[in-house]
């Protein structure tokens, strides 16, 4: 099964998210923000190849998760995603320039995290 | 003092068979759509808006008034009521991948002289089929050719939406890739606007898709997705014969998922180019 990690601080969103992944066949784990995510990474969540994340957040927001990331070769093929409410071109820039792959903005549907997933070629 | 009967204003129990078949039949004649004998709640959700906006109560009575008048406008209220008008940004990436990868790189090889491309994106909806294509042409470096493209659609009010090249933050969520987002947009308030590089790349114009389908001209490739679903096998057939007129000749014709079984395709060749189907032009 196909592992994927949802890091965002409001528990209800990572349940929604966790939820739709999870149906859509993969095993979700979860993190309320950037430095929970690369400690779960480097433990019990090694070889998750997808990665939707928040931008604020407390401890470690997302722009700094999807760098320090993008800086660790081992990651280098995970798929990342920002579903954010940020919905500022420049930050989506910024964010793209960072390594994110995709950006979604909230609210979203389930639809709009299929057709994303589909155009990164990971909806299984 | 009411009580409380259940549901005893539900369409289902009230709107009379013989009003039922005059709805199916005024929607058919208006736009070739087939509206199957069990969708009394369809029927039902999608009208109320049109009765209340008339100020009657029932389906029955909108019936009436439809029976009673002449006004075009009232049947297209119903019409557009009853239609659907869903689409998104790249749907079905595997069609445009096939694009990118063998249709255009073909087609610019072979008008490299000309340095000209014709698309027509039949039952547009509000646009976004054409614009995603117009969008891929500017990746490709075709935007200095002369390309046209032309989006179609039996709704006056969706190409309106379409011209106006205006989007609502859902829709450009939905298929998008946001690097495009980024380049071709701009942001207005809640909207996003498409830049008129891209906007006007597109001409967008009212067309059944009954009539006549030579009047555009010939086209390299036609999209004609998602909207043969709605028709009965005659009408699909005859749409089909149609666009194999308005292709050039060796034009490919892109259909929706579920429409890849059709069965009228005498006047096509089936090719697959990754995970894509495609009708090439006999
Ligand atoms: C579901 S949309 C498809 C949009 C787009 N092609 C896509 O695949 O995303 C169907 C469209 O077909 C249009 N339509 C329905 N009947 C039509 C007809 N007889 N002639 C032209 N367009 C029609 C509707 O107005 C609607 O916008």
């Amino acid at each position: 099964m196909l592992k994927a990690m949802v890091i965002d601080d409001s528990r209800a969103m990572r349940m929604i998210l966790a939820r739709t992944l999870a149906e859509l066949g993969y095993e979700v784990f979860q993190a309320a923000n950037g430095k929970e995510a690369i400690e779960t990474l480097e433990g019990a969540a090694e070889g998750v190849s997808l990665i939707l994340v928040d931008w604020n957040m407390p401890e470690m927001n997302g722009l700094s998760f999807v760098r320090k990331l993008r800086a660790d070769q081992r990651f280098h093929g995970v798929k990342l995603m920002m579903v954010t409410t940020e919905t500022q071109v420049e930050q989506m820039m910024t964010a793209l320039e960072a390594g994110a792959n995709e950006y979604v903005m909230k609210p979203f549907t389930r639809e709009i995290i299929e057709d994303k997933l589909r155009l990164l070629g990971v909806l299984q | 003092m009411a009580v409380l009967t259940g549901n005893a204003s539900s369409g289902k129990t009230d709107l009379q068979p013989e009003n039922y078949r005059f709805l199916q039949d005024c929607v058919y004649k208006e736009s070739g759509i087939v509206i199957d004998s069990d969708k009394h709640y369809l029927l039902e959700a999608r009208l109320m808006p049109v009765v209340k906006k008339q100020q009657l109560t029932s389906l029955n009575d909108l019936c009436n008034l439809l029976r009673a008048t002449r006004t075009p406008d009232l049947r297209r209220q119903v019409v557009e009521a009853m239609t659907t008008h869903e689409t998104l940004f790249f749907r079905d990436p595997a069609q445009y991948d096939a694009l990118r990868t063998v249709l255009l790189p073909q087609l610019i090889e072979q008008r490299r002289a000309l340095r000209s491309l014709s698309f027509w994106s039949a039952a547009s909806s509000s646009g976004q089929e054409a614009y995603s294509l117009a969008m891929l042409l500017r990746e490709m470096g075709l935007g200095d050719w002369s390309i046209r493209i032309v989006g179609t659609d039996l709704s006056e009010q969706i190409l309106d939406r379409a011209r106006a090249g205006k989007f609502l933050q859902i829709e450009v969520n939905r298929g998008l890739p946001v690097s495009y987002l980024v380049k071709y947009f701009n942001r207005q308030g809640l909207d996003w606007q498409l830049k008129e590089e891209v906007r006007r790349m597109v001409t967008f114009q009212k067309l059944d898709l009954r009539d006549n389908l030579r009047q555009l001209g010939a086209f390299d490739v036609v999209f004609c997705r998602n909207v043969l679903i709605y028709f009965d096998q005659q009408t699909k057939k005859r749409i089909l014969e149609q666009l194999r007129g308005a292709l050039a000749p060796g034009g490919h014709l892109l259909l929706g998922g579920a429409e890849t079984g059709v069965s009228a395709v005498d006047w096509f060749e089936r090719v697959s180019i990754g995970q894509a189907v495609l009708y090439r032009a006999r």
